[in-house]
C-alpha cells in the first residue's frame, strides 16, 4: 500500500508520529473538499477576496516580435500578486472545516507567508510564520506586512538560518501541536495529500484559461507554459489539458546553467532520491541550489512533475539567471508587465519556443507580478 | 571486525548474567535457545534481552569529529551503554529537534560522509552492538545507482548490526528490509504516541531488534519529565513479544528508572549525550558517567523494591 503514489513519485516518507495527522488530513480533503457547501464558499472566497477569474491576455506585442501568438494567463493580478492565494485560502478553509484553530507555515522569500498570514485574517485563525533570520533581514517588508496582518513571524536562528531551517521548526512546531494546527503548506510537495490537494487547489488556473482560450480562439493552445520551483503553478495550469493534445513546457531555475554546479534545475539534470517526505528528482549531490528567484530556488520538485517526466508529458529545462534577467525586462518593454523573476522563466522559455517556431499559439502562466524583485533588478540593471 | 565484537560481547554478556541474577539468566537462556535453533537471528534483540533493561545511547558520528567521535563511543561503552546509535548526518533532517539538529550541522560541516562514517565504525572496537541512524535519502544515493543494497552490504561490512530510517514508513520498507534480512541486520521502526490499528500492526510485522517508542508528541530534545503518552504506548504494546525501548526527552537516571517500571525492555536517551558534546569540559568523562547514571537508573526501575537512593 502507498500514498498519493506518481508512478512510483511521491508517498508519505515522514516519521511515525506525521502519520496519522496526514492520513487524518487526506480523509478530511477526501470528504469535505467534494462537499458543494466547500466549493461554494472557496469560490466565493476566490471570487470576492482574491480576484478570480484572473484575465487571459493576448501579448500582441511580444508575439509580433516572435512570431508565435503569446498568451498569458494573469495570475500576477490576483490578491498578493500571484498565485499562492488559490492554495491558501483552500488549504484554510478546510482546516477551519476541519476544526483547526491555528495555521502555521515556513517561508522564504516571504511570498507564500503574506498570502498564510491574508488567509489567516480572513478566516480568524491564528497564524504562525516560520522565517529564517537571514530571510528575516533581506525580506523586511514581507515582515511588516504579514505582521500588520495579524501574523506571528519566527525568526529561525538554527542551521543556516534559511528556508530549510524554516521547514524544520514548522514541522516541529506540527509534531508538537497536531490537534489543532495546520500546516499550510505552499506547493505542491510534501507527503501525502499535499502534492494533490495543493495541485486541486490550484487546478483552477487551468480550468479558467482553458475556457477563455477557447473561447477567444475556438481551439486549444499549442503548447503550455509554466516555471517550476516546486511546481503549483506549473501542475495548476497543466491539470486541465492533461488528456488534450497540448504540449507542456515546465521552465525550471537554471541559475548559472544546468551544466553547471549552480542551479535548481532537478528535473532537466538530477536524480530520483527521497526527501521533504516525498519521492522525488532532487538535484545532483554536488551541485549548490540556486536560482535567482527566490521562489525557484529549491533542491527538490513535487512528485508528480518528476511522474511527467519519467512518462514523457512534459519538457522541463532550466532556465538560465541571465536568460530569466533578460525576459524580465523584455515583457517590461514590450507589454508594460513587469513579471516575478519565477515567472520570467516561463517567459524565456515561451520566447525560445516561439523563435523555434514549432508552435503556433503558446498559453503562458503570468504566475506572479514583479514588485518583489525590484531591489534585485535594480542591482542587475545599470540605469 | 564484527565477528571479533561479536565475540567479545558474547563474553560479556555471560557476565552481564551471572552479575544480574534470574530474570536477565532466563532471558538468556532464551537468546541461546533460539541461537541453537540455526537462525543467527538479532544481536541487538539479543543484546536488549541480556543486558535488561539494557540502555541505548544515541550520537551523532562526526560531532564534532570523528575521531572524537571514536573517543565518545568507547566511553559510552565503558559506561555501561548496551546499544549504541550512531547519527549519520543529512543535511534536511524531519522532525529532529534543535540538540540533534546543531549536532548534525557541526558533523556535515567537519565533512561527514557515508565513506568516512564506515571507515570509523570499521576501525570502532566496542563492546556494544553498534546502529546506525539516517535518513532514507543517505540510504539510496549510497553507490551508483540509487538502490539500498550497497548501503546495506557496507554497514554489515562494517560490522554494523541495525538501521534506523526515521522517515522511512513501514509499508514502503519492502526493499529495505529484504537488503537487511540478506545481510543479517535488523531494520528498527519508530512507533509514536498517534500510531494504533492497523499502522501499529504494519509496524509490528515489520521490526526487528526493537521497536523504538516514542515517548511523547514533538521532535527529539531532552525534557524535564516522563511523558504519559510512554505508560499508554507500552501498554498498546505489550500484546507484541519484540523487546520495546522508549526514547524522545529522556535526560535523567529517574526517567529511565520511571520507563523501565512502565514495562519497558531499554531506554534511548540522544539528546542529553549531545548537550554533554557540545558543552561539557570534558566529554568523554561526562558521557562515561552519564551513561553509569542512566544505566543505574534503568536497573532501579527493573527492581520490584526500589533501591536506597545513590549517595
Amino acid at each position: 500500500m502507498s500514498h498519493g503514489n506518481f508512478e512510483g513519485y511521491g508517498g508519505r516518507h515522514v516519521p511515525d508520529l506525521l502519520q496519522e495527522p496526514l492520513e487524518q488530513l487526506a480523509a478530511a480533503y477526501d470528504e469535505v473538499s467534494a462537499t458543494d457547501e466547500f466549493r461554494a464558499e472557496l469560490d466565493s472566497y476566490l471570487e470576492e477576496f482574491a480576484g478570480r477569474p484572473t484575465p487571459l491576455y493576448h501579448a500582441r506585442n511580444l508575439s509580433e516580435r516572435y512570431g508565435a501568438e503569446i498568451y498569458l494567463k494573469r495570475e500576477d493580478l490576483l490578491h498578493g500578486g500571484a498565485h499562492k492565494i488559490n492554495n491558501c485560502l483552500g488549504q484554510a478553509l478546510l482546516a477551519k472545516k476541519a476544526g483547526r484553530t491555528r495555521l502555521i507555515a515556513e517561508t522564504g522569500a516571504g511570498q507564500h507567508g503574506t498570502a498564510t498570514a491574508m488567509v489567516g485574517a480572513l478566516l480568524g485563525l491564528e497564524t504562525e510564520i516560520y522565517m529564517g533570520k537571514k530571510d528575516v533581514r533581506r525580506q523586511g517588508m514581507n515582515v511588516f506586512r504579514m505582521r500588520l496582518m495579524g501574523a506571528e513571524v519566527n525568526e529561525v536562528t538554527r542551521g543556516n538560518e534559511g528556508l530549510a531551517d524554516a521547514v524544520d521548526a514548522a514541522l516541529e512546531d506540527f509534531a508538537e501541536n497536531i490537534d489543532d494546527t495546520h500546516y499550510l503548506v505552499g506547493s505542491v510537495v510534501g507527503p501525502d495529500p499535499f502534492p494533490r490537494m495543493v495541485r486541486d487547489f490550484q487546478s483552477v488556473i487551468g480550468r479558467e484559461a482553458r475556457e477563455q482560450f477557447q473561447e477567444r480562439t475556438g481551439e486549444l493552445p499549442d503548447a503550455a507554459v509554466a516555471c517550476v520551483g516546486g511546481g503549483s503553478n506549473a501542475i495548476g495550469l497543466f491539470h486541465a489539458f492533461r488528456d488534450d493534445d497540448v504540449a507542456f513546457y515546465g521552465a525550471e531555475g537554471g541559475g548559472e546553467g544546468s551544466d553547471s554546479k549552480r542551479h535548481a534545475a532537478p528535473l532537466a539534470r538530477g536524480t530520483d532520491d527521497v526527501i521533504h517526505g516525498m519521492k522525488t528528482r532532487v538535484i545532483d549531490e554536488d551541485v549548490e541550489v540556486h536560482s535567482v528567484s527566490a521562489g525557484l530556488d529549491y533542491p527538490g520538485v513535487g512528485p508528480e512533475h518528476a511522474m511527467f517526466r519519467a512518462v514523457g508529458r512534459c519538457e522541463y529545462t532550466g532556465i538560465t539567471d541571465e536568460e530569466a534577467l533578460a525576459a524580465f525586462r523584455e515583457l517590461s518593454e514590450t507589454e508594460g508587465i513587469i513579471p516575478a523573476l519565477e515567472s520570467s522563466h516561463a517567459v524565456a522559455r515561451a520566447i525560445q519556443l516561439a523563435e523555434d517556431g514549432e508552435h503556433d499559439t503558446i498559453l503562458v502562466n503570468l504566475s506572479g507580478r514583479g514588485d518583489k524583485d525590484m531591489e534585485t533588478a535594480a542591482e542587475k540593471f545599470d540605469f | 571486525m564484527s565477528r571479533e565484537r561479536r565475540a567479545k560481547r558474547d563474553s560479556r554478556n555471560e557476565r552481564a548474567v551471572s552479575d544480574r541474577g534470574e530474570r536477565s539468566a532466563r532471558s538468556a537462556s532464551s537468546g541461546k535457545r533460539v541461537a541453537t535453533d540455526g537462525g543467527t537471528d538479532s544481536d541487538i534483540e539479543r543484546a536488549i534481552r541480556e543486558t535488561h533493561p539494557a540502555l541505548i545511547a544515541y550520537i551523532t558520528a562526526g560531532d564534532p569529529t570523528l575521531e572524537e567521535t571514536k573517543a565518545y563511543v568507547e566511553a559510552l561503552d565503558r559506561g555501561g551503554a548496551d546499544l549504541i546509535e550512531l547519527g549519520l548526518p543529512f543535511s534536511e533532517p524531519i522532525a529532529e529537534g534543535p540538540t540533534i539538529q546543531a549536532a548534525i550541522n557541526r558533523s556535515l560541516e567537519a565533512g561527514t560522509t557515508p565513506d568516512s562514517f564506515f571507515e570509523l565504525v570499521d576501525g570502532l572496537d566496542v563492546e556494544a552492538p553498534l546502529l546506525v541512524m539516517t535518513y532514507y535519502n543517505m540510504i539510496l544515493q549510497y553507490g551508483s545507482e540509487p538502490a539500498v543494497e550497497p548501503f546495506v552490504e557496507r554497514a554489515a561490512a562494517a560490522g554494523l548490526a541495525g538501521i534506523i530510517v526515521p522517515d522511512l514508513p513501514a509499508e514502503e520498507s519492502e526493499p529495505l528490509r529484504e537488503a537487511c534480512e540478506n545481510h543479517g541486520l535488523d531494520l528498527v521502526f519508530i512507533v509514536a504516541p498517534t500510531t494504533d490499528g492497523e499502522r501499529l500492526e504494519t509496524i509490528m510485522s515489520q521490526v526487528s531488534g526493537f521497536a523504538y517508542v516514542q515517548a511523547r508528541l514533538g521532535t527529539t530534545g531532552a525534557r524535564a519529565d516522563v511523558s504519559g503518552a510512554t505508560h499508554d504506548s507500552l501498554a498498546r504494546l505489550s500484546e507484541y513479544s519484540v523487546p520495546k525501548a522508549v526514547g524522545f526527552g529522556v535526560s535523567e537516571g529517574d526517567h529511565a528508572a520511571e520507563i523501565v517500571e512502565a514495562g519497558a525492555d531499554g531506554v534511548i536517551v540522544g539528546s542529553a549525550l549531545v548537550d554533554l558534546i557540545a558543552e561539557a569540559d570534558e566529554p568523554a568523562a561526562a558521557l562515561e558517567a552519564k551513561a553509569e547514571e542512566l544505566k543505574r537508573g534503568a536497573m532501579r526501575g527493573a527492581e520490584d523494591v526500589p533501591e536506597p537512593e545513590q549517595p
